[in-house]
């Protein structure tokens, strides 16, 4: 890059920008009562929060990979009618307000939705439950990954699969031997953004699954709840999500800012 | 042990029609400028691309047959395919990659081996040679026992000074395998090297077959001709001279009557400021066009009524004060003429 | 303040006063129906006045307020978090209690599942919910199944009574305890059981202005019109039981 002296509008303004993401961290991080902290983060609620938080975020994760590989294989490798406007649409809740997709996975599975009203009359009420917590999780987070588990399938040398078929490997030790570890990356990346967006997932938790401390509650709403009765409690468990937030950005921080 | 195939097939701008019989006794080099569609049959012979009308048939056994709607998929096909970049898979080591194909750690051990690559067995694919990773993909393609090995450009990969040893090894390796051996090359020396027979294919056809020597002797396409450095022309032959398509004639000694190639090699085309006296009895004058000066040869391409390169030392070059785009006189006598059927 | 009473009272004509701009009320979600219809008679009162509501769980709104959010009037449907601001000097007076409220169980329409009382909160297969503990229905719902002797754990906390009316309605839960004027703001879409006065609570509604108003005036002015009788009139309207 050239040495360039930088204009001082354009200067002014970055550092409003900067400033703009900066400040609302810094402030959370300073306002926190460290001192406090420990004790806040080993109540009963907020522990509770942090397992099932966990927990769900974990599940939803693990669904995503089970449902999201095979849709992002089929995307990426199978030209079939109709996949332009099925993929739009398994896009979608990545840019859907979150509330939206609750109110839409309540219409689809709550008692009397599409499916739940089935689902009912079978003995499963879905609404309520960590079931609907991990449902709700995976349908804002899933997209995540098949979007990029679909760019490395698409990106990957596919002939590395030729060669393993003149070696004799039928699909399946195609995919699990070769494919997989040649898209281990993409796969990982996939599978922590995922978590990440699983993990903060808050609208579509709390208008498809409700709130409950340990069963429904996770972080994301324990922290909105908190802000109104104990708002220190609060700020730590906001900082808890912070972190993690970073740990994320951190890891995956070659793949998306390209810089050490 | 024969592989015997016809294949039609279409893609993108390349219409592929090819027949070919492969004995196992000999190996047979696929020879053609990139783009001919020389990757492209090895793959279909794999089964790696659909064959829109054909059949492929090994020693006996049908692995494909539009006809009658046979296909074996590639997997179960009796094959070794050595792939341009061999494709080693970088995150298995070499014994690994070289296991793949095969249910012993032994069998797989005992050809790392052999290709010389046993102190290499732990390795990543990464931390090899050019030449390494070409013999770990030999012995790779070579461990399941396949029938029919498949080589797509063996030597592209390496760069010039690997390229003899390992051209050395290959041909060792070569020979001592029982089955049917094809493999595909744009480099002459590579093919003459390395192969009984060469196939040429350009644009998707045959244009050529025969040994080195005589596919060398008797180009049938400007292609091959370029490839050996001679003049070829075209034409029709009677009584000693031979009629081009527009209207030239040249004198050639020989008996040849009817369709026939013509070769000049450029040595045998001498070059004069002035309209030389004596016995060629092929002389005009001409335009030079290109002048290429490679050590103690300068080759003179001449535009007239047929376009000719002749072949002069740098010294003459500048005794005849010849640049591009200078008139000069040409002569090569009618005996330098080589004529053969077309 | 004897002045803006005087304004205030009885008038169908529209006086030009100097009340102008935006009045932001924050009130809690139970008031939502009667507060509208008060906003509007008080506009027309008022014609170059606009009532801007902020409807949410009384928690929700104590938060936004010491957080410094611009509210000029502040009702909340329990003294307690009234309370918070005042002890905080948040007010710019001492708050009135202006309406009552009373608990009711609200049912699917129909009441499909057939729940005739508290108890019947806690029969196998009722899915039942509740406000939030720190919400004021929330509160005295806890209070009075305590009261009454029935167990029951409620399957979600929503942050405002509406939500669990709302979640009624959808038909994602069998039961609530809600406020009687939600059950009547709701209509046909629900259907109330009734809890007996012996087991019932009594919800005290207070509502002051905000000490920081912009809008102070036109804030008193809200304020004693809510505690008027035409203010009250309305409210019973709707369910309340009056100041």
């Amino acid at each position: 890059m050239r040495r360039e002296r930088a204009p001082f509008a354009i200067v002014l303004l970055a550092a409003a920008g900067a400033a703009f993401f900066v400040l609302p961290l810094l402030g959370l991080v300073v306002r926190t009562p460290w001192g406090d902290a420990p004790r806040e983060l080993l109540s009963p609620a907020a522990l509770d929060a942090l397992r099932l938080s966990l927990v769900a975020s974990v599940s939803a994760t693990a669904l995503a990979l089970l449902l999201g590989v095979p849709l992002a294989w089929l995307y990426a490798r199978v030209d079939f009618p109709g996949r332009s406007l099925l993929r739009a649409l398994t896009t979608l809740p990545m840019v859907l307000p979150p509330v939206v997709g609750g109110v839409a996975l309540l219409l689809a599975f709550g008692r009397r939705g599409l499916i739940g009203a089935w689902l009912l009359s079978v003995g499963i009420s879905l609404p309520f439950s960590t079931a609907a917590v991990v449902m709700a999780e995976t349908f804002v987070a899933m997209p995540f990954l098949v979007l990029t588990v679909e760019a490395g399938l698409r990106s990957m040398d596919r002939r590395y699969e030729d060669a393993a078929r003149t070696l004799g490997a039928g699909r399946w030790r195609v995919f699990w031997r070769v494919t997989v570890p040649l898209i281990a990356p993409s796969l990982a990346a996939g599978a922590v953004l995922c978590w990440a967006r699983a993990l903060g997932e808050f609208g579509a938790t709390i208008t498809f699954a409700g709130n409950f401390p340990g069963v429904t509650q996770t972080m994301p709403l324990a922290v909105y709840l908190l802000l109104e009765s104990d708002q220190q409690a609060s700020y730590v468990l906001s900082l808890v999500l912070l972190a993690i937030s970073v740990a994320v950005l951190a890891g995956l921080r070659h793949r998306w800012l390209g810089t050490a | 042990m024969t592989l015997e195939a016809a294949v039609q097939l279409r893609l993108g701008a390349l219409a592929l029609d090819v027949e070919l019989s492969v004995p196992a006794g000999e190996v047979v080099a696929l020879l053609g400028p990139n783009g001919a569609g020389k990757t492209t049959l090895l793959r279909a012979l794999a089964g790696l691309v659909p064959i829109e009308r054909g059949s492929v048939r090994l020693d006996g056994a049908t692995l494909e047959d539009s006809a009658t709607g046979t296909y074996v998929p590639t997997e179960k096909r009796p094959i070794g395919f050595v792939f341009q970049d061999y494709l080693l898979f970088p995150h298995m080591t070499v014994l690994e990659n070289v296991a793949f194909g095969v249910r012993s750690r032994q069998t797989a051990m005992a050809w790392v081996e052999r290709v010389g690559l046993g102190a290499f067995a732990g390795a990543r694919p990464s931390q090899l040679s050019g030449g390494q990773r070409q013999r770990a993909a030999l012995a790779r393609a070579l461990a399941p026992d396949p029938r029919l090995l498949l080589l797509d450009e063996p030597m592209a990969a390496l760069d010039a000074s690997a390229r003899t040893e390992v051209r050395r090894d290959l041909r060792r390796h070569l020979s001592s395998f029982p089955g049917v051996r094809l493999l595909v090359t744009h480099d002459p020396l590579e093919a003459v090297a390395l192969a009984d027979r060469l196939i040429v294919i350009e644009q998707g056809k045959v244009v050529q077959q025969g040994t080195p020597a005589e596919v060398t002797e008797r180009p049938r396409s400007p292609y091959v001709a370029d490839l050996v450095g001679v003049n070829l022309l075209r034409g029709e032959a009677r009584d000693g001279s031979v009629t081009m398509d527009n209207g030239q004639a040249i004198a050639a000694a020989g008996a040849a009557s009817g369709p026939v190639f013509a070769v000049i090699h450029p040595r045998a085309v001498a070059l004069h400021l002035h309209r030389p006296e004596g016995s060629p009895r092929n002389v005009w004058r001409g335009r030079t066009d290109a002048i290429e000066v490679a050590g103690d040869r300068a080759r003179v391409r001449v535009l007239g009524p047929i376009p000719v390169v002749a072949e002069v030392t740098p010294a003459s070059l500048a005794e005849l004060r010849l640049a591009e785009g200078t008139d000069v006189w040409l002569s090569f006598k009618a005996t330098d003429v080589s004529v053969y059927p077309a | 303040m004897a002045a803006a009473v005087l304004c205030a009272c009885g008038s169908t004509g529209a006086p030009a006063d100097s009340l102008t701009g935006t009045l932001n009320v924050f009130a809690a979600s139970s008031l939502t129906d009667a507060f509208k219809g008060l906003g509007s008679a008080f506009e027309r009162q008022h014609p170059g006045l606009s009532v801007r509501f902020n409807f949410a769980g009384s928690p929700a709104l104590v938060a936004q307020i010491e957080d410094g959010a611009q509210a000029d009037v502040f009702a909340s449907a329990d003294t307690t978090n009234m309370d918070r601001l005042l002890t905080d000097g948040l007010l710019a007076y001492d708050p009135s209690v202006f309406a009552h409220n009373k608990l009711e169980i609200v049912v699917a329409s129909g009441n499909p599942k057939q729940i005739t009382s508290l108890a019947d909160l806690a029969k196998p297969g009722v899915v039942y919910i509740s406000a939030g503990p720190t919400v004021p229905a929330g509160k005295y719902a806890a209070q009075v199944l305590r009261e009454a002797g029935v167990t029951v754990t409620p399957k979600s906390l929503e942050t405002d009574v509406k939500s669990v009316v709302a979640k009624i309605e959808l038909g994602e839960a069998d039961a609530g305890i809600v406020y009687v004027t939600d059950v009547k703001a709701a209509g046909s879409k629900v259907t109330g059981v009734t809890i007996q006065d012996a087991d019932n609570v009594v919800a005290t509604y207070p509502i002051a202005p905000v000490k920081a108003a912009t809008q102070l005036q036109a804030a008193d002015k809200f304020v004693a019109y809510v505690i008027s009788s035409e203010g009250q009139a309305k409210l019973k309207e709707y369910g309340f039981l009056g100041a």
